[in-house]
């Protein structure tokens, strides 16, 4: 019975939301490897993308509620999805044609394009704010929990409790089901083939008649559908604030530099990574400790190895220890 | 001749500015507030709560030469000494204020007092600053703040604690001068009482997940957690991601965490749940009220008569020394705000200012009970909310 406390206390407190923030992270290094691969920059406009295609879907959802459309106990986000993606994808494909259309005619370097996207992250955050404002906003709605601590106590009569939020459960479904459907495009059909290609070898890639205007249009496009549902499931999990999304441009790119720049397998696990090494390392383990060791060895203090100040810290250091030691990433993405 | 005419004028300019010096008809105060930032749902009100005093003064024509005082806002921003001290700077260079009224928060307030107050020598007066640091901080003569240092609150969190019967909490803080400051005062305050704190675990301000601290904090334990943070901040988000993992289900409030935002963000979801603000039961309190739901803001938001006090006192230690000089006023503030003397509360300010034309001792109590005490801090009232049926409400006053 113990043991049962100590896997619930647990879970509750680390893997949940670990798993969750984790399934977020990928999504959100999904998006910055694949530019990485295939357009060969470091998008560092990747946090405010995924905070405008957030705020279309925020609008719509506002007035999908006030004509009276709603999800039931699902959050009503979710069917707002899909013009949330259409509206950033629309904002990021005129953002190619206008500005990395240019650049990408005259061959410019890498460091030019990160630059440039340093650019279009300051204008795509000036416009979310001035569209939606700087402050907090929250628009999840439906049931908040699958299963909420008190019920949970009272079905197993554990004296820890366990919490699962509807937010957390649909970011882990669909998390896995947009990483299926991403892999079985990029791995099955003719285009998803021919991006790889291009990712490979472009000189080859154009030789073969592989047209490169068409690959870089459809990777935007997946990119902006990638970042607008990050975005959402990180909003309705959390709640939705502009300054927020900025600053998680740098556990994103941790994520995507440990699992290897490049390489999609390697940017979900180094989301993983990243979200359980915050989470784990800043842990105290006393409460499961207790649970799970006899009385003689359960410990005094608190059996935390660093303070919560300093779980920043950790992500970065292993993002440190990742580039000393394996310069290309946990799965060999390209070199940075 | 034509230049002697022309310097004996600018001479006759000169002493006629200098002399103005002394009886301004303009009396210009600063105040400085986080207008945006972690405080800025508090802050219109404290604002408003400062400028009713000088309304106040300006109508009744009692300062000085009927003097009119005018109010010159700047943002403090509340967390950025930069800022903040660049909002100062321009409120003493460039509009010329001669008093500050602020600034709220305590980092901030340190930073304006130790770069700009002080090498202007400019009195200041803040309505919130209640970090301990600032008691023993080299102020000159010129710091004073109606708020009482966290020291005190530590006091009131723990009898609160302890008539509860509650010895064992977990604490989180805001990881800034206020919070910091706060923790340590409470901490060290309930240990000596005999209790015990499992566990002290700072959180930062404008992050969106709070698992991790929340983790710790479930894991050290406690009846209550003592969430001393901002409400507008990270405060709220501990408080969510506690409730939706269950790792606590009664918490205190600080005198940052309540505001009207717990009600709305989380109601019923609090019931039971607990805490102190400044506030007290006075008659001061209650005509303050009355007085701001005719200026038409909130006179029951945090800081808000303190903000009104702090304009008021300024405005007395002025009338006292007959003088808008900072070095001249500063000595006269004890005496304005403590007995003995005629008590004057809010809506009498007119009444105090003849009292103390006609060489009469007033005793400012004002909205909030002020009583200066050490280095010219409020002695401090605490008002104890509980929640119950998803609203705070005031149980008592310490």
């Amino acid at each position: 019975m113990d043991l049962l406390n100590a896997i619930v206390a647990l879970s509750n407190f680390v893997l949940i939301p670990a798993i969750a923030y984790g399934s977020q992270l990928a999504l959100g290094a999904l998006g910055v490897t694949l530019i990485y691969g295939i357009l060969r920059f470091s998008n560092f406009a990747h946090g405010d993308t995924m905070a405008f295609g957030t705020m279309c879907t925020i609008l719509v959802t506002w007035a999908f509620q006030s004509i009276g459309i709603s999800g039931g106990p699902l959050p009503t986000a979710l069917l707002a999805l899909p013009f949330g993606i259409a509206g950033c994808a629309a904002l990021i494909l005129a953002t190619d044609r206008g500005i990395y259309k240019f650049y990408r005619t005259q061959k410019a370097k890498p460091v030019i394009f990160v630059i440039v996207s340093l650019g279009v992250m300051f204008i795509m955050n000036g416009l979310v704010r001035f569209i939606i404002g700087p402050d907090d906003q929250r628009f999840s709605d439906g049931e908040r929990f699958i299963i909420s601590v008190r019920d949970f106590k009272a079905l197993t009569g554990l004296k820890e409790g366990l919490a699962i939020k509807t937010t957390q459960g649909i970011t882990v479904i669909t998390a896995v089901i947009v990483v299926a459907l991403l892999f079985y495009f990029l791995n099955r059909t003719r285009t998803g083939k021919s991006m790889r290609a291009y990712s490979d070898n472009e000189d080859l890639a154009l030789l073969s008649g592989i047209n490169p205007e068409r690959v870089v249009m459809v990777t935007w496009l997946i990119v902006a559908a990638l970042a607008t549902i990050a975005g959402v499931l990180y909003g309705l999990d959390k709640s939705f604030k502009p300054f927020v999304y900025f600053q998680l441009l740098l556990p994103i790119f941790a994520a995507a530099i440990v699992g290897g720049l490049g390489s999609p397998i390697g940017a979900i696990a180094g989301g993983f990574v990243i979200a359980f090494s915050e989470v784990t390392i800043t842990y105290a383990w006393k409460k499961v400790a207790t649970y799970a060791l006899p009385d003689a060895l359960a410990p005094d203090g608190l059996a935390q190895l660093l303070s919560t100040d300093y779980k920043f810290a950790v992500s970065f250091v292993i993002l440190l220890i990742v580039l000393l030691f394996r310069p290309t990433g946990l799965f060999a993405g390209k070199s940075v | 001749m034509k230049k002697l005419m022309m310097a004996s004028a600018a001479t006759a300019l000169m002493a006629g500015t200098a002399f103005a010096d002394g009886h301004a008809t303009e009396v210009k105060i600063g105040v400085i507030l986080g207008f945006t930032g972690p405080l800025e749902s508090i802050t219109p009100a404290m604002g408003a709560g400062a400028e009713m005093a000088m309304a106040e003064v300006t109508a009744s024509g009692a300062l000085l030469d009927s003097a009119t005082v005018t109010s010159v806002r700047g943002d403090s921003t509340c967390i950025d000494a930069g800022a903040a001290t660049a909002a100062a700077e321009r409120l003493i260079t460039s509009d010329g204020v001669h008093g500050i009224m602020g600034a709220d928060c305590s980092g901030v307030t340190g930073a304006i007092l130790q770069n700009v107050a002080r090498a202007n020598g400019v009195v200041m007066i803040s309505p919130s600053a209640t970090s301990p640091g600032l008691s023993t901080a080299e102020d000159d003569g010129l710091f004073f703040r109606t708020a009482p240092s966290d020291a005190r609150q530590g006091v009131i969190i723990t009898n609160i604690l302890q008539d509860r019967g509650v010895n064992e909490v977990a604490l989180t803080y805001t990881n800034n001068d206020y919070g910091k400051g706060l923790a340590d005062a409470f901490q060290a305050e309930f240990e000596k009482a005999g209790g015990t704190v499992t566990i002290s675990a700072a959180h930062e301000d404008g992050k969106a997940d709070y698992s991790a601290e929340v983790g710790a904090l479930a894991s050290g334990g406690g009846e209550t957690l003592v969430v001393a943070g901002y409400v507008d901040q990270g405060g709220s988000g501990i408080v969510r991601a506690a409730l939706d993992t269950g790792a606590f289900d009664t918490f205190y409030f600080p005198d940052g965490m309540v505001g009207a935002k717990l009600n709305e963000n989380f109601g019923e979801e609090l019931n039971g749940s607990y805490g102190a603000y400044p506030g007290t039961d006075s008659p001061g309190a209650a005509s303050f009220v009355e007085l701001a739901e005719a200026a038409g803001f909130d006179g029951t938001g945090a800081f808000a008569p303190e903000s009104y006090d702090a304009a008021a006192l300024l405005m007395f230690a002025m009338q006292a020394a007959n003088s808008t000089d900072s070095a001249a006023y500063k000595e006269h503030v004890f005496d304005v705000a403590n007995a003995p003397g005629v008590q004057i509360f809010p809506g009498e300010l007119a009444k105090g200012l003849e009292l103390i034309k006609a060489g009469e001792d007033i005793d400012y109590v004002g909205a909030s009970a002020v009583e200066l005490i050490g280095p010219g801090e409020s002695a401090g009232n605490y008002q104890e909310i509980e929640f119950a049926d998803g609203v705070y409400s005031t149980i008592k006053y310490r």
